[in-house]
């Protein structure tokens, strides 16, 4: 028996080259020293790695004689036994011996079957410098999130619209559509914030006021009749039919709620409207509309009309009657009242000494300021009217008799009252008794002078309560202190005191907030200071609101130092209720001039 | 010349750039028939400036405001333009719509999109589908930025490092490193066998790609076994007949290889990794922009 080795080598084309040894005996060694019958050119394989050694039994025994195992048929042992007419596959490192029985000799058939080192292995070298391998391919990575955007950002949404569909109000959770949210809602509609459905109703149709008026039935006021408000639109100009013509081919009405209520502008209140909106009708609206009574009204800084205020012109009808006068025209009022503003408002007279001597108990200044005796109402908005009682009492005492120190007041307001008091007060009294008429001494014969006192003080007192319709005639004739306010006027039935009206708003049309113009002082608005009637109109004008705000885009007539930008809505508002236009927050920020916040708190606790 | 040539009407001009430029200058995608794109790109994004100066969008500008639906179409065509890049390059051609073109237009025009698309948005934001577009066009258009730096600077320091080395030669000196250790491996012990095996056996171009972006030689086991093996020979005298003094001294010669191999490994994966956020991403941005424009539509 003998070992018959093949060295099994291959070309670069992978032709086979073998190379046979013969080695007699029955003992080979396998390793990678150049004294072994199997020499393996293999740094992972030990010098002297194993024996083959042939016995009896026709078979040959792979010992390790070295520690290190060998793979036998696949399996990692240190010693196996191959029956040679079966054969069998052993692995050394990156070699393979194939042991098989020929005849008299077991033949060895030995093959590297690993390439010598990793850059020797035959590689495609295209690509192998480039990241290719290291990373996911540009075009794997480009489908897989293309795919997964279009499935999280455009499918989710989609499929949270059609299974929400119809449901009134959605559960409080994540909604996928709420992704498509362009910005957050105003606060009045933050509630809406997840239901976009509520006035997204239909896809690809744009928001109609039917969702608007769902929630909004009772407090969307019509402006005007629409056939009016439809006739009454300018004719759009080229812009203006480019939009159209985009709109209409985009499915958007025009006309609708949300043109003028934009929403999804960012939290807080919601934007107020463009003052375009007001001024396509009403800049030229006498073209349109031709029996209109209302006057042309653009842009405040530079198109507005002169203020309209509702004026007292006869206040003796059941209803004051009022009439809307411009301020141009120099309109006198006729409230009712005598009452000079500038006397009572001077520094220097008798009055304002007056006040100087009731600092104490009534806590006025040097002079009488507006304050002492116009009062605001809760809210800050507006002034009270002048109550008699409060504001005028202080000094126009009604005071006419004082028993045990309790002053007695004539009754404003009822003349019948304070005549039928006059009266009552002289016929329950006698004059004063002359101080030698009393005690109890006797009166003696001859004393004249003392008779004569006694006789005419009887005289007076018998005549006394008549005085009663001389004190009455007093206080009502001229000089008398009802007549000092107010128009008197005598009828049969007694004597008549004209009502007095005191409009708290003039400006029903618009709306003026004194809160807004805490940093003004009275007079420059109201020249109260320089006013000796009562009939004078004290309110500002045109040009003197003009003389801070400008108009929307800055437009002005004269140069504005602090210009306040003033779009329509600031004073007017288009569903109209009464109530204050509509301010968002950023807009009040915006205000120049505005108080500092310490003072604006100062204000509200006063 | 070239002055002359800008006297020639627009399209002469064009036709006559190859034969115009015969200075032998090489004229890169940047400064294109001298910046041409920057120009239009810049006059492009102040018309923009201004325009939003000038229109008076109430309450504020927003995406959604007629001027907003003009800039969002402008930018969304010129992202699918931009896109078509990676089409127009499959094809060079040279010319007034040159390949050399198409990429400085791409480039000038990419960047005059962060002023478009800014502008289209009213500085509005959110957390939502809207910004999440924006969002990635700013990604997309940093990354290519990015690529645009490492075009200008890598390439001249690459070539530094390959000493005129092309890769095939860079694998071919490795191999025949490989082949000479392993041959005078053979007699080594055990031991320093499997040491230098280690070093045959590592792939030259294992590791993620942080290891290549930084170019780390710490899992290097060629380094590794050089010094294991100095370490041994260090306290020896050199007499000349110690195989593991071969061997140390082809495991240094490997080692110079693979440093310059790593070096190059890395260079190029700063000038290529740009690309791996830029194509996908641009992708992204598409189907982000679908679901944007769409949403709009929908929700209307």
């Amino acid at each position: 028996m003998s070992f018959v080795i093949r060295q099994v080598s291959r070309t670069s084309d992978g032709r086979e080259i073998v190379r046979p040894t013969n080695s007699s005996g029955r003992s080979i060694s396998v390793g990678r020293d150049a004294g072994c019958e199997v020499q393996l050119a293999d740094l992972a394989v030990e010098l002297r790695h194993a024996s083959i050694e042939l016995n009896d039994q026709n078979q040959v025994i792979v010992l390790s004689t070295c520690g290190l195992g060998f793979a036998s048929n696949g399996r990692v042992t240190s010693r196996a036994e191959i029956d040679l007419r079966n054969g069998g596959e052993l692995r050394f490192g990156s070699h393979r011996l194939t042991i098989a029985g020929g005849g008299e000799s077991v033949i060895i058939t030995v093959e590297r079957v690993e390439a010598l080192s990793d850059s020797s292995v035959d590689r495609d070298e295209n690509g192998l410098f480039t990241l290719q391998r290291v990373l996911l391919s540009r075009r794997t990575g480009a489908w897989a999130l293309l795919i997964a955007v279009l499935a999280i950002f455009l499918a989710w949404p989609i499929y949270t619209f059609e299974t929400m569909q119809g449901v009134k109000k959605r559960p409080i959770a994540f909604h996928a559509d709420s992704m498509w949210s362009t910005g957050p809602m105003s606060s009045a509609h933050k509630s809406l914030a997840t239901n976009c459905q509520a006035c997204h109703t239909q896809e690809f149709v744009a928001v109609t006021d039917t969702s608007c008026l769902s929630c909004h039935s009772k407090d969307a006021h019509k402006h005007a009749d629409p056939a009016r408000i439809a006739r009454s639109k300018e004719a759009p100009d080229l812009f203006g039919r480019v939009g159209g013509f985009f709109k209409a081919s985009f499915n958007v009405p025009e006309g609708r709620c949300v043109e003028c209520h934009t929403e999804h502008e960012g939290a807080g209140k919601m934007q107020p409207t463009a003052q375009k909106f007001c001024t396509d009708c009403h800049a030229s609206l006498d073209t349109r509309l031709t029996d209109t009574k209302l006057p042309n009204a653009g842009d405040f800084g530079t198109a507005h009309p002169q203020f309209r205020p509702a004026i007292v012109t006869d206040p003796t009808t059941a209803k004051p009657t009022l009439l809307r006068v411009s301020l141009d025209s120099k309109p006198r009022e006729d409230n009712g009242l005598k009452f000079p503003h500038a006397v009572h408002l001077s520094k220097t007279n008798g009055i304002a000494r007056m006040a100087q001597t009731m600092k104490a108990e009534t806590g006025f200044g040097d002079a009488l300021a507006c304050k002492d005796c116009h009062t605001k109402t809760a809210d800050g908005t507006r002034f009270k009217p002048v109550e008699m009682e409060q504001d005028c009492q202080m000094c126009h005492s009604l005071g006419f008799d004082n028993v045990g120190g309790t002053i007695r007041t004539l009754r404003h307001g009822e003349p019948l009252q304070v005549a039928a008091d006059l009266r009552a007060y002289y016929r329950s009294t006698t004059p004063a008794r002359p101080i030698n008429l009393g005690g109890m001494v006797r009166r003696r014969p001859g004393n004249y002078a003392m008779a004569e006192t006694a006789q005419d003080y009887a005289i007076g007192a018998r005549a006394w309560p008549a005085r009663g319709e001389s004190a009455v005639r007093s206080v009502f004739a001229q000089g008398g202190a009802c007549y000092d306010c107010h128009v008197i006027s005598q009828t049969p039935a007694g004597w008549n005191v004209r009502k007095v009206v005191q409009p708290v708003r003039y400006m029903n049309k618009g709306w003026f907030d004194h809160n807004a113009h805490k940093t003004e002082t009275c007079q420059s608005c109201h020249g109260a200071e320089s006013s000796n009637l009562a009939s004078d109109v004290l309110l500002p004008d045109l040009k003197s609101c003009r003389t801070c705000h400008v108009g929307e885009g800055g437009a002005t007539l004269h140069s504005v130092k602090k210009p306040v930008e003033s779009s329509c809505a600031m004073c007017h508002e288009y569903h109209v209720d009464g109530g204050a236009p509509w301010r968002t927050d950023l807009q009040l920020r915006k205000q120049k001039d505005r108080p500092k916040r310490a003072d604006q708190i100062a204000m509200r606790i006063k | 010349m070239a002055t002359q040539a800008s006297n020639i009407p627009k399209k002469r001009a064009a036709q006559q750039t190859s034969r115009v430029r015969s200075d032998g200058k090489h004229e890169g995608f940047l400064r294109h028939r001298k910046f041409l794109w920057l120009k239009i790109s810049i006059i492009l994004s102040l018309i923009m400036i201004v325009s939003y100066a000038m229109v008076d969008v109430q309450p504020r500008h927003n995406g959604g405001s007629w001027y907003g639906y003009i800039l969002g179409t402008i930018g969304v065509v010129l992202i699918l333009w931009l896109t078509m890049l990676g089409v127009r390059k499959r094809a060079m051609t040279n010319g007034a719509w040159s390949l050399k073109a198409w990429t400085s237009a791409h480039v000038y025009l990419g960047l005059s999109l962060v002023v478009i698309g800014t502008l289209h948005t009213g500085f509005q934001f959110g957390i939502n589908v809207h910004t999440l577009a924006y969002a990635i066009m700013m990604i997309v258009i940093a990354s290519g930025i990015f690529g645009i730096v490492v075009y200008t600077i890598i390439p001249r320091a690459m070539s530094a490092n390959r000493d005129e080395m092309t890769e095939s030669e860079m694998l071919a000196g490795l191999r025949s490193a490989d082949r000479q250790l392993h041959e005078a491996a053979q007699p080594l012990s055990q031991r320093f066998a499997e040491l230098v095996r280690a070093s045959l056996e590592q792939n030259p171009f294992s590791g993620g790609l942080m290891r290549r972006l930084s170019g780390s030689s710490s899992h290097c086991l060629t380094r590794r076994a050089r010094d294991e093996i100095r370490g041994e020979t260090g306290y020896r005298p050199n007499l000349g007949d110690d195989p593991l003094e071969k061997i140390d001294a082809l495991l240094t010669r490997k080692e110079a290889l693979l440093a310059r191999f790593r070096q190059h490994l890395r260079l190029k994966a700063w000038l290529e990794v740009w690309l791996y956020v830029h194509v996908p991403l641009t992708f992204a941005l598409i189907a982000a922009l679908t679901a944007h424009v769409v949403s709009v539509f929908f929700y209307w």
